[in-house]
């Protein structure tokens, strides 16, 4: 067992991990931060995807051990202060872009990533960049809605073009 | 002005802030204190005979608890089918037994032979490892067509062969004969339906837990259905009668079917934690998910047409082979039968419409109902047929449609339904507007400036939705009803909880249900809570598929609402001293027609709960009601959808340029989630046109168990905004249920497939490929590019 530390959402945490556990594992079992979902085990899904050090990463497809000294965020931490939805979360409920719910955080945890790197991206760098979240409620068409309204774009403008 | 509440608004879903913020409670997020976890030992072949199985070493090791195999449920049912399908002779089905754990014999790559319950996955996993199986392997028996073969080898020992049923259905073979030999026409098609796989994002998973105390068992299961798992494990499985069963269905993470069934884990888990004393957790891994959740379609058919000289449809008939896999699941034998064969009529009035189905046995994973489930299969057929013939005829594919459209409701069909209304004529002209038929020429011109072909597809569909009327699929088979439940318990201040037999997993009924009860009272939505998915909570429910929640379980509720109504009115009546005959009820306000006497709707439900001024002579105290609705008929959403996709002729390249769906749904209650709900169902149905396959090899080795293998459709896989619309405009509401609802769920998975291909057919034509009459789905880069080919 080794001892990691870890700040998430925030705070500074800490634990005993095998050296294979992995970090999806840690956050949803050692945390019980449950938002974080594994949906299959061949890091296809996305259904995990967290940001560890600013970055979108698929937590079950990253060791425990290896986010040690990390500053890692979940869904459970994407809120605002006052605990309202952020621009990103508002914006899939305005626009329907989940149904069941299950790939919703990573889909969230992309979107963000994203839109750090991409402020304005054009529909097509949107499902570009979703290559790597599958949704199979929505079809994908209110998620990318979604992203284009939380980064300030005009979405009926652009559906009617 | 679109309404912003009650019936027809799209308020925000309210189950969308806890998903949206980690707080969803799915069933993996549930641990139960002291719990210890099950790993299946699996097969990996086939086909074998277990010769022996040796689980001496793995039993000492670290942190196992106990170690099961199929002799330890020797004593306990097997996993029942709940549809009994009387065969061509008037026999009954094949029905061979399905084990907990295998006994004896392996059937199928994933067929569970052991189960390992350890104090960690981690340990439980190890020590599977250590068990040893002798399975003396047999030849798999795969494809269809050989598994039906004289002398082929038996899935199951103790049956004659791997037929599980011959059936057939609709008008008889002399008239349908006199009518394909008097045709001026016959069109005939050979295709496949591919087997797919639902692949809900969240894998199966289920806790077991056990109360010595008062001997109650607990199931936490990713279920679309939890009183259907209680009534079908209990009865028929472990013996356990319901007042000590409960199965608690919490978030589920989508189902498409895949999750109504009773799967072998939920009874072990079940059993096991009686068993061990310990609750007991299994979560399915992906790859587990590929070999263990019930597939969907695999339909190999043959489709005639016979047409007149005039080109109306005299006659159609099919004879498809239907793979149950080794075992049959839960609603397996209904599939390509009762949802099959009743929609071949379609949207036409075709006299005479027979169809032939051959259910198989063979070494793969059980295949039953997924999002459309026989339906999706029949359109297929039907409007890939018609497509061809159009093309055969030198006729408009839109123009032979519409000729042969049935026009007069209610509409007896040959294969056993009656339609109650629809108009396919507004649905097909709406679908023109929307897709801009006449400027198809240009654009088809401007992709083949671009070196491209560009392909349109039409089609029209319809479904049987509202599953179902009892004594009607009593009838046909079915060993259980089909209505459903809702209880609507008014509080004393006026909050009200709906208690519904329907799951939401995904549907958004915690925020359309409370729609309709808030439109019938006029009250607030947000005074209604849903409660779902716990058989302790819940009155009863048959559960959600078939595209039934609204017009089944939604109707259960406007009833027990409409009781609410009149209750009420008898409180309000004697507070108001009036007779409750002269109550109106609008707005929550309960008045004295033509006065301005009138009392709150929070005035009466106190009044029911503290009843010191109440007709207790007349009337009980409390204001709670439940209803059972039992459908009349089915519904009969219909629709016409279209798509334009591009084919690069050099590699064989599918893109979807555009689409448009035009769905008569009847009423819509919230038209944000119906079009959610269409946009899932077509991105489905463009997966199977276009890439999921679900492939074995000739050795039953399943070739696609991973996300690797299995095609799911990405975001860049489906039509950009500006080139889809999804349309429900054109509404013919349910005449035979309160709400005129007809469902939403399947359509889009019914819809588009043939949509798809007929598109990709009309590019090859275009391109001059006029030798390419069909490409089976999935259509891939490498099927269209040997079929330009001609390889």
């Amino acid at each position: 067992m080794t001892k990691v530390t870890m700040t998430v959402n925030g705070k500074s945490v800490s634990g005993e991990v095998k050296g294979n556990t992995l970090l999806s594992d840690f956050l949803r079992e050692d945390l019980r931060l449950t938002g974080t979902h594994v949906g299959c085990d061949t890091s296809q899904c996305g259904a995990c995807v967290v940001h560890v050090n600013g970055e979108a990463v698929k937590s079950c497809t990253m060791f425990a051990a290896e986010a040690d000294g990390a500053e890692v965020g979940t869904i459970e931490g994407q809120s605002n202060e006052d605990g309202s939805l952020n621009v990103i979360q508002q914006a899939f409920q305005d626009h329907h872009g989940l149904q069941c719910g299950f790939c919703t955080p990573g889909m969230v945890m992309s979107a963000a990533a994203l839109l750090k790197d991409n402020p304005k991206p054009s529909e097509a760098e949107i499902r570009d960049y979703l290559e790597g979240n599958i949704c199979r409620c929505t079809g994908y068409h209110n998620i990318v809605k979604a992203i284009m309204a939380a980064s300030g774009q005009d979405v009926p403008a652009v559906a009617a073009e | 002005m679109p309404k912003d509440h009650g019936i027809g608004a799209s308020p925000k879903r309210r189950e969308d802030v806890r998903f949206l913020t980690g707080a969803g409670n799915y069933t993996d997020d549930i641990n139960v204190h002291g719990q210890a976890y099950v790993h299946f030992l699996r097969s990996d072949v086939a086909h074998g005979t277990i010769k022996a199985i040796d689980t001496s070493a793995a039993e000492s090791m670290p942190g196992v608890v106990k170690i099961f195999t199929g002799a330890d449920f020797e004593g306990v049912g097997g996993l029942p089918c709940g549809w009994q399908v009387t065969d061509k002779h008037g026999e009954p089905m094949k029905e061979p037994a399905h084990p907990v754990l295998c006994q004896g014999k392996v059937r199928h790559v994933g067929d569970p032979i052991a189960a390992v319950v350890a104090d960690s996955l981690e340990e439980a996993r190890t020590a599977a490892e250590a068990i040893d199986v002798d399975i003396e392997e047999l030849p798999a028996v795969v494809d269809m067509g050989a598994a039906l073969e004289s002398g082929a080898t038996k899935v199951h020992d103790d049956l004659d062969d791997n037929l599980c049923y011959d059936w057939q259905f609709g008008t008889d073979t002399e008239t349908t004969d006199a009518a394909f030999a008097k045709a001026a026409h016959v069109t005939t098609l050979e295709l496949v339906n591919n087997r797919l796989v639902a692949n809900p994002m969240e894998p199966r998973v289920a806790v077991g837990d056990y109360s010595r105390a008062n001997d109650e068992h607990t199931l936490y299961t990713t279920s679309q259905n939890p009183h259907v798992i209680r009534l079908l494990m209990g009865a028929f499985v472990l013996g356990i009668p319901e007042h000590k069963l409960r199965v608690v269905a919490p978030d589920v993470g989508g189902g498409f079917g895949t999750k109504i069934f009773h799967y072998a884990e939920e009874a072990f888990c079940t059993f096991a934690a009686k068993a061990c004393n310990r609750p007991v957790k299994w979560t399915s891994t992906r790859s587990e998910a590929f070999m263990s959740d019930a597939h969907g379609r695999d339909h190999v058919t043959k489709i005639e047409l016979a047409l007149d000289a005039d080109n109306n449809f005299i006659g159609v008939r099919t004879d498809t082979k239907a793979n149950m896999g080794a075992y049959l699941s839960t609603f397996s034998s209904s599939v390509p039968t009762w949802l099959h064969g009743t929609l071949m009529a379609g949207n036409y009035k075709t006299p005479a419409v027979q169809v032939n189905v051959k259910a198989v046995f063979t070494n793969t994973v059980p295949v039953d109902a997924y999002r459309g489930a026989g339906r999706p299969e029949a359109t297929f057929q039907l409007e890939r047929v018609i497509d061809k013939a159009a093309r055969e005829l030198g006729v408009d594919p839109i123009a032979l449609r519409r000729q042969n459209f049935i026009t007069q409701f209610p509409y007896a069909t040959p294969v056993a339904v009656e339609y109650d209304t629809g108009d396919y004529e507004a649905t097909m002209a709406k679908m023109e507007e929307l897709m801009d038929i006449p400027g198809f020429a240009a654009r088809r011109a401007e992709s083949e400036k671009n070196g491209m072909l560009r392909g349109l597809g039409v089609n029209c569909f319809i479904e049987a939705c509202g599953i179902a009327p009892s004594n009607l699929v009593g009838q046909l088979g079915a060993r259980a009803g089909l209505y459903d439940a809702a209880t609507v318990r008014v509080n004393a201040t006026g909050s009200i909880s709906v208690m519904v037999g329907a799951h939401s997993h995904g549907q958004g009924h915690e925020t359309v249900f409370p729609q309709v009860v808030a439109e019938m009272l006029g009250i607030d939505e947000s005074m209604i809570d849903i409660v779902h998915g716990d058989t302790s909570k819940i009155p009863f429910g048959m559960g959600t598929y078939g595209s039934r929640s609204l017009a089944v379980c939604g109707s259960a509720m406007v009833r027990a609402t409409e009781k609410i109504i009149n209750k009420a009115k008898k409180i309000a009546g004697h507070l108001l001293e009036a007779s409750d005959s002269d109550i109106e009820l609008k707005d929550g306000q309960f008045t004295v027609a033509g006065t301005d006497k009138s009392v709150a709707w929070g005035d009466v439900t106190l009044a029911a709960y503290v009843p010191h001024n109440y007709p207790l002579e007349d009337i009980e105290p409390g204001l709670e009601e439940t209803a059972f609705y039992d459908p009349a008929n089915f519904t009969y959403p219909a629709g016409a959808y279209a798509c334009e996709v591009e084919v690069d002729p050099d590699t064989g390249k599918v893109t979807i340029e555009k689409f448009v769906s035009a769905d008569d749904f009847g009423n819509v209650v919230n038209p944000m989630i119906v079009e959610g709900q269409v946009h899932g169902g077509i991105a489905q149905g463009i997966g199977q046109a276009l890439l999921e396959n679900c492939a074995y090899d000739e050795n039953g080795q399943l070739l696609s168990a991973s996300y690797m293998d299995y095609a799911m459709p990405r975001a860049d896989d489906l039509p950009h905004m500006a080139d889809y619309v999804v349309d429900h405009s054109c509404q013919t509401p349910c005449t035979h249920n309160p709400l005129g609802v007809k469902g939403c769920g399947e359509a889009g998975a019914i819809g588009s497939p043939p949509t798809v291909v007929n598109a990709v057919i009309d590019a090859l034509h275009s391109g001059g490929h006029t030798h390419v009459s069909h490409i089976d789905m999935p259509v891939t880069p490498s099927r269209v590019w040997a079929a330009i080919n001609g390889q």
